[in-house]
Order: structure tokens, then C-alpha cells, then sequence
């Protein structure tokens, strides 16, 4: 018995990293995944993986920015599925430029995909989730969206506060309609996103010496609490922030 | 395969209600249990349910505002278990007193067994979780630990908040040991003593449901599956966090 049995999740972002990661986990504990992306031929290759192990999973082209594309991904998951229960809002891209280095350029594509994504896609998968009699929606924020961080750009932090707060308008708006929508802040994680990997070694450490548990956290660390909010376990947490950083923003 | 398998884990007021619980899943979970409590015979019975289930737990007296019991729950867990893994820092009582009308005695009885409780509890699992190379105490605050209720107490609001900081405080400076550290704060749970009769009497649940966006209290399986989950390596790279588990209530 899986802990996502009989539920229908649908994930931005799920090509790679720590969305290919959280759609297999989420097959694996019995959820059928419509999982998104821009990167279509990684995205067929995660579809393959994930059927290949036993799991049930379809990848479709989602630009998060684009309102029509999410309209055919809630459609894709009632039409193939029958409904949608879970909505995990993971797509985002990271940018390290201080405000003064900032161009309206690159604040604008940012925003764009961080926050107006979330937005889009919140708004999609609502009257989905009120035809489900509920759901659960998961924003994948960051300690950057918690507290200033000296490695977090300036469009990059400020994408991310929105989405926290967004994600606890959205929980006190829809808990009448069940619908539940948390935040997750992870620390900093080993991802081609992040660019620190074990091939950096000085980066590593540098970035390793502010965390107090001593090491770069996993996408499988991010994918556990994941699960978790979109489980049943959590039927009555919504409007928090579930920070996953190996102990920085308890500083 | 439990999502608690070969772990130790010791619960304080385990005796009854949301600490019982927490035994019994947690022994579900594959976890090997050390329950402690003040009230010895329903400790037992929870003991006796466990076994009865196929689990594995030894029931100990624990008076949590004392350190030689907290010695011998700690001694037990290392001689029948053979280390600690988890603690679960659960025991606790609530007083529903302004600051008008709090005496020295309860003002010092709430921070005793709240606070002073957690305290002792932590300071005595350090060694044993290191000697285990690592652990995960679980400390039970509460909404009242993180914003002013009107309808809690002063005493217990304050001896909440002190739980948060130490939290926050001990998973710091244990992390190098491999000791994460988190609370759990709980909104209105149904159904244990801290609400005792409120799901019976229709016009005190309609007054505190009115603030929980999702309108209904918890159950105490609500606030289970939250400690699980940080009991659990599921959260291993999670400390010093706050997990609120309130339907909505302090999100507003």
C-alpha cells in the first residue's frame, strides 16, 4: 500500500533534478503522475523510467508561464486520469545576480517563471481539485523566500518570499474547498540548478560551511517532504512552510 | 519494511492520548519503544496493546520534572534496546489562566513540567544519541508557542515559547553530532485532555473551530504522522524547524 495510493499529482518541472525525482517517488508510492516541462526529450525519458519500474506516469510540454499549457495539463490528468488531487509547483530557474547587477530583463524572467507560474498553475488546478472534493498544492520555495541570503539573487529572493506568502493566501482562501497549499524552503541542494557539485570542490565547501548539519542537501530530502504534504498524513497542515536546510534558517 | 525500523525511541506521556498514539504507530513503524508516564497503569495497558499488536515497548514510570527518572528511562532504553534514537519530548499540561489570575504555583508547576521537562529529557539523551551516532528529538510545543491565543493559558503560552527556542538552540549546537532537533506545534486537537469535552459540547466546538480555516479540530493521528515524520530518516536533513500542524489557523 503506498502512502499516494488512488491520488493524481501533477508536477511542474519534472524532467530533471529534483522534479524527476519527486515524480518517480510519487509513482513509486502509487500515485499516477502527469508531470511537465520544457525539456521534452528528458521529460519522455523520465516517463519511460517511472513505467519501466512498475509506476504509471505521462509527460507533457508545460512552459509554466504559459496559461494554455497548464490548461492542457490539468485536462491531460482528468481526461487520462479522472482527476487531480495533488499539484506540485517545482518549475524554477535560479539567478545569483545582486540587485545592482539586476536588469528589468532578467527581474522579468524570473518572476515570470518562479512566481507567475505558481500563480498560473494554482489557478488551473483549482476547480480541478473542487471537482475532486480537495487537494493538496505544494510550492517549492526556498530559505531564500524565508531570509536574506548572501548567494540568492535579488529576483531570485523576491520570487520566492511571493511564493511563500501566496502559498498561505491560497490555504486560508480554498481550506473551505479542502484544498491545501503549503510551501517547501529548501536549503541549498545538489542540483544542476545550483550549479555546486561534487565537481567543484572549493564551491562545495564553501558552500557546506553554513549549514549546520554539514552537508548540501538532497533532491531526495526535498522529495520526502513533498510526499509528505501531498499525503493524507498531512490532511490538516496547510499554510506552512516546511523548511528542508539542514538547520541555516535555525540560526 | 516500517518507516522506523532498528530505531529506538523513547515517548514521555505516553501514557494516554496523543503520547499513547505515538507509541502504538511508532511500534507499527518498526520502532522499538521506551514509553514513560506519571499515570503507571494505563502506561501498562498501552505496553500490554503494543505487544499484544506484534510491536516491541517497555513501559517506565517517568516523571519528566525529575532527572534520575529520566536516567532510568535513557539506562533502560540502552540496556533493552541497546541505544536511543529518537525522543519525543510529549508530555505536558495545559492551564487555560490569564496573567491576571496565574499563581507563582502554577506559573512554576506548567514551566516545570513543560519546559523544565524538555530540558531534562534533552540534556539526558545527548550522550546516549551520540554514542548511537546520531538522533532526532521531537519536542511537542504548540500554536500557543508561536503566536498569543486567547484561549491559552500565560503560563502554558510561555512555557511553548521557551520549547521553540530551545529547539531551535539544541539543533545547533548538536548538529556536528549528527542530533537533529525540531517542534511540532499543534493547533486544537480533539478528543485529549487539553480539549477535554470540547467535541461534546456543540456551542465550545463552534467557538474553537471558528478560527481553523479548515474547519475542524485535529486528531490526535493528525499530529502522529507530523512526529513520524520527523522520528524518521525521511527528515534527515531537517533541524531546527517548526512543523505547524494547525488546519490553516496561524497561516492567517
Amino acid at each position: 500500500m503506498g502512502r499516494l495510493d488512488g491520488k493524481v499529482a501533477l508536477i511542474s518541472g519534472g524532467a530533471r533534478g529534483q522534479g524527476a525525482r519527486e515524480a518517480e517517488v510519487f509513482a513509486a508510492e502509487g500515485a499516477k503522475v502527469v508531470f511537465g516541462d520544457i525539456l521534452d526529450q528528458e521529460g519522455r525519458a523520465v516517463e519511460e523510467q517511472i513505467k519501466s519500474a512498475g509506476g504509471d506516469a505521462v509527460y507533457l510540454h508545460l512552459d509554466v508561464t504559459s496559461d494554455e499549457d497548464w490548461q492542457k495539463a490539468v485536462d491531460l490528468a482528468e481526461s487520462r486520469y479522472g482527476r487531480l488531487d495533488v499539484l506540485i509547483n517545482n518549475a524554477g530557474i535560479a539567478r545569483s545576480e545582486n540587485v545592482e547587477d539586476t536588469t528589468e530583463e532578467l527581474w522579468e524572467r524570473v518572476m515570470s517563471i518562479n512566481t507567475t507560474g505558481v500563480f498560473l498553475g494554482t489557478r488551473r488546478a483549482i476547480p480541478a481539485m473542487r471537482r475532486a472534493g480537495g487537494g493538496s498544492i505544494i510550492n517549492l520555495s526556498s530559505v531564500a523566500g524565508l531570509v536574506g541570503r548572501r548567494w540568492a539573487g535579488a529576483a531570485y529572493s523576491a520570487s520566492k518570499g511571493a511564493v511563500r506568502i501566496f502559498s498561505k493566501a491560497t490555504a486560508v482562501q480554498y481550506a473551505p474547498d479542502q484544498i491545501r497549499c503549503n510551501s517547501i524552503h529548501p536549503g541549498p541542494i545538489q542540483t544542476l540548478m545550483l550549479g555546486v557539485t561534487d565537481d567543484d570542490p572549493a564551491l562545495m565547501a564553501t558552500r557546506t560551511a553554513e549549514i549546520p548539519l554539514g552537508r548540501i542537501g538532497t533532491v531526495d530530502d526535498v522529495a520526502s517532504g513533498a510526499l509528505f504534504l501531498a499525503s493524507d498524513e498531512s490532511s490538516w497542515i496547510t499554510g506552512i512552510e516546511l523548511t528542508i536546510d539542514g538547520g541555516v534558517t535555525a540560526q | 519494511m516500517g518507516r522506523l525500523e532498528g530505531k529506538v525511541a523513547l515517548i514521555s506521556g505516553g501514557g494516554r492520548g496523543q503520547g499513547a498514539a505515538e507509541a502504538e504507530f511508532f511500534a507499527n513503524e518498526g520502532a522499538k519503544v521506551v514509553l514513560g508516564d506519571l499515570l503507571d497503569d494505563e502506561g501498562r495497558a498501552v505496553e500490554e496493546r503494543i505487544k499484544a499488536n506484534g510491536g516491541d515497548a517497555a513501559y517506565i514510570h517517568l516523571d519528566v520534572t525529575q532527572d534520575s527518572d529520566w536516567q532510568q528511562a535513557v539506562d533502560l532504553a540502552e540496556s533493552r534496546y541497546g541505544k536511543l534514537d529518537v525522543l519525543v519530548n510529549n508530555a505536558g499540561i495545559a492551564r487555560f489562566e490569564g496573567i491576571e489570575h496565574t499563581t507563582e504555583e502554577q506559573w512554576e508547576q506548567v514551566m516545570a513540567v513543560n519546559t523544565t521537562g524538555v530540558f531534562l529529557g534533552t540534556r539526558k539523551v545527548i550522550p546516549a544519541m551520540r554514542r548511537a551516532g546520531g538522533g532526532s528529538i521531537v519536542n511537542i510545543s504548540s500554536i500557543a508557542g508561536l503566536v498569543g491565543r486567547r484561549f491559552a493559558g500565560t503560563a502554558y503560552t510561555a512555557s511553548k515559547g521557551a520549547v521553540r527556542l530551545i529547539t531551535k538552540s539544541t539543533a545547533i549546537q548538536h548538529a556536528e553530532d549528527r542530533i537533529r532537533c525540531n517542534s511540532v506545534h499543534p493547533g486544537p486537537v480533539a478528543y485529549t485532555d487539553m480539549q477535554a469535552g470540547v467535541a461534546e459540547d456543540p456551542e465550545r466546538l463552534a467557538r474553537v473551530t471558528a478560527d481553523i480555516p479548515l474547519g475542524k479540530l485535529a486528531t490526535i493521528q493528525d499530529i502522529v504522522y507530523g512526529v513520524v515524520f520527523l522520528a524518521s530518516d525521511e527528515s534527515s536533513h531537517i533541524t531546527g524547524i517548526e512543523l505547524t500542524i494547525d488546519g490553516g489557523t496561524t497561516a492567517q
